[in-house]
């Protein structure tokens, strides 16, 4: 979809190239993600792909046509563009902010107005807002509206400068995993700009990562670079807890759980001694039904299971949790593990074993 | 209130009679003052306009758009009219000429810094999304700068109505023929009038312009919550 063929880039007056022939290639519905150090040159990268910086050699193809044969507007109005400092149009309303693309390409207002009302409430928005002027919107909010204007053509293209980078830690959070949301109902082919390799890795199905003077040192899947950094200058950036970040990248979901010393909170103590004897633990899970309800200490068991007050599990994880959160909850419990519940009902638990077992693989 | 008023005003020796018999001469002169200012400022922002538009489009060009408009703003303006007189007569295009001169620096000034005060962000962001310079700068860059480009106005406007009392000199009507007359008559009374009312005309139309800025640059008017 993109293409980038040893393209270089020296600014006027600069000794150095900000990008030294730099190649990439980035399929249809991939989410890249350009990562470094400042002076790396990944947003010049990006914006010699829409030309707001021409490169001074190389080839740049986006979408089967080379970049500097298409009249840049032409190119621009196909790909979707957001920066960090969003760039809203302060004297336009929101809905006229996001009606941007499409009113530049001609649609009739009916169809304007039709998309504006769908995309707003794609990016999370309150329609309410359609009418009020950017200067009226939290940076969360404003970023929103950055997203939707950038999305309002559908462009199979999109590009994203440091998008979360001027909002808070739990908006960016936010924001990261709604467009995370977004990107899997649209699959747009994004190139995504951070200098935050933790962004980097949630986001990306792949990162690339510069290294200063625009320098490609390693561009692979998050999990192949954290497993094996292709240098040491990618080691270093990519930073300590390299297992913790490769455990933060799969789900539980990902993982064969065991059923663990799980009875059923009707049957005799005889049944839970059996449990726990099979899986070598001092303390057995009660189950009423599908539903989980703690665990208890074999040294209680006495008489009725269900005269038993279980401890709370304190975390319970779903399927889609990493495994940095099992491990989390597998150091929470005294139990410890951690236990899997999907919609209510008991899937399964991981104990610390299963967990390092992924990270060895 | 009034009587005090009054009292002062039969102190300093104001004669009302003479006030009230010249009301229609008043509005007589406004209309010309009106007029003289208004085509001085129209004229004067097309050509700023024009100016700008050089200056935006060839930076170098700047510098000496606003050397050369700064140089005429400095001249003293009956000297500028003393020197027109041999050219261009005690003609109304005399008034006029050295009026719209005076209005080129503050107004060339506040519509580039206008345009260059709009937020480069919002700017690339313009770029980024497909526009092209010509559109960038009407439905973007212009827009944004109408709160300087009015602010601008505003100055021009007020001084040209202050020196628009000169042009009288050249026999081209306006307040300025109370307070020449008064002098000459050392008649204080057709000063104050003249005076006042170039104030107060200058005072009405800075603020109808707040009331235009306010107009053409509606999110102005709201902040965020």
């Amino acid at each position: 979809m993109i293409s980038l063929v040893d393209v270089t880039k020296v600014f006027p007056g600069m000794d150095h190239p900000a990008v030294d022939g730099l190649s990439l290639d980035i399929a249809a519905g991939e989410f890249v993600v350009l990562v470094g150090p400042s002076g790396c040159g990944k947003t010049t990268t990006l914006k010699m792909i829409n030309r707001i910086i021409e490169p001074s050699s190389g080839e740049i193809w986006v979408d089967g046509v080379a970049a500097t044969e298409t009249p840049a507007f032409e190119l621009r109005r196909g790909i979707g563009y957001v920066i960090q400092q969003i760039g809203l149009f302060p004297h336009r309303t929101i809905a006229e902010n996001i009606g941007t693309v499409p009113e530049l390409l001609g649609w009739d207002r009916p169809r304007i107005a039709e998309r504006i009302e769908d995309l707003v409430v794609r990016v999370g928005l309150d329609p309410a807002m359609l009418g009020r002027y950017p200067s009226e919107l939290s940076g969360g909010q404003q970023q929103r509206v950055g997203v939707a204007r950038a999305l309002a053509a559908d462009p199979p293209v999109l590009l994203l400068d440091e998008p979360f980078g001027a909002v808070d830690p739990i908006v960016r959070f936010q924001l990261q995993e709604e467009f995370l949301r977004l990107q899997e109902e649209l699959s747009k082919t994004v190139v995504f700009v951070t200098h935050d390799i933790d962004e980097a890795l949630r986001m990306g199905d792949r990162i690339a990562i510069l290294n200063v003077g625009g320098i490609l040192e390693q561009f692979d899947t998050p999990e192949n670079i954290l497993s094996g950094p292709a240098s040491e200058f990618v080691a270093d950036f990519i930073g300590g807890e390299r297992g913790l970040k490769r455990l933060g990248l799969r789900t539980v979901g990902s993982v064969d759980l065991t059923r663990g010393p799980v009875v059923d909170v009707r049957s005799d103590v005889e049944t839970a001694r059996d449990a726990m004897a099979q899986y070598g633990t001092e303390w057995v899970a009660l189950l009423d039904g599908d539903r989980l309800l703690g665990w208890v200490w074999g040294e209680d068991l006495d008489g009725q299971l269900t005269d038993l007050e279980p401890h709370s599990f304190w975390v319970e994880l779903d399927p889609e949790s990493t495994l940095r959160k099992a491990l989390n909850a597998v150091v929470m419990t005294r139990s410890r593990v951690a236990v899997v519940v999907e919609d209510g009902i008991y899937r399964g638990m991981l104990g610390l074993e299963t967990i390092a077992g992924e990270v060895d693989q | 209130m009034t009587p005090t008023l009054a009292q002062a005003a039969a102190e300093v020796g104001i004669d009302w009679g003479w006030v009230f018999g010249h009301v229609d001469e008043m509005w007589e002169r406004t209309v010309e003052h009106v007029t003289l200012t208004g085509v001085a400022v129209v004229v004067g922002f097309i050509l700023a306009v024009a100016l700008s538009l050089v200056a935006i489009r060839w930076r170098a060009t700047y510098k000496p758009i606003t050397w050369f408009t700064g140089v005429l703003y400095t001249i003293p303006s009956l000297g500028l009219f003393a020197f027109m007189v041999p050219f261009t007569g005690l003609t109304l295009l005399t008034a006029e000429i050295g009026l719209i001169l005076y209005t080129l620096l503050i107004l060339v000034r506040n519509i580039v810094a206008g345009i260059d005060g709009v937020p480069a962000n919002v700017v690339e962001a313009a770029r980024g999304m497909g526009y092209q310079s010509r559109e960038l700068l009407w439905r973007i860059e212009v827009p944004l700068a109408m709160p300087v480009i009015i602010a601008g106005v505003r100055i021009a406007t007020v001084t040209t109505i202050g020196l628009v009392t000169v042009t009288s000199l050249i026999g081209q009507g306006g307040y300025g023929v109370f307070i020449e007359r008064g002098i000459s008559r050392r008649f204080l009374t057709e000063i104050l009038v003249g005076t006042v009312l170039s104030v107060s005309l200058a005072v009405l139309f800075d603020f109808l312009l707040v009331r235009v800025g306010r107009w053409v640059a509606p999110w102005t008017r709201k902040t965020a919550v």
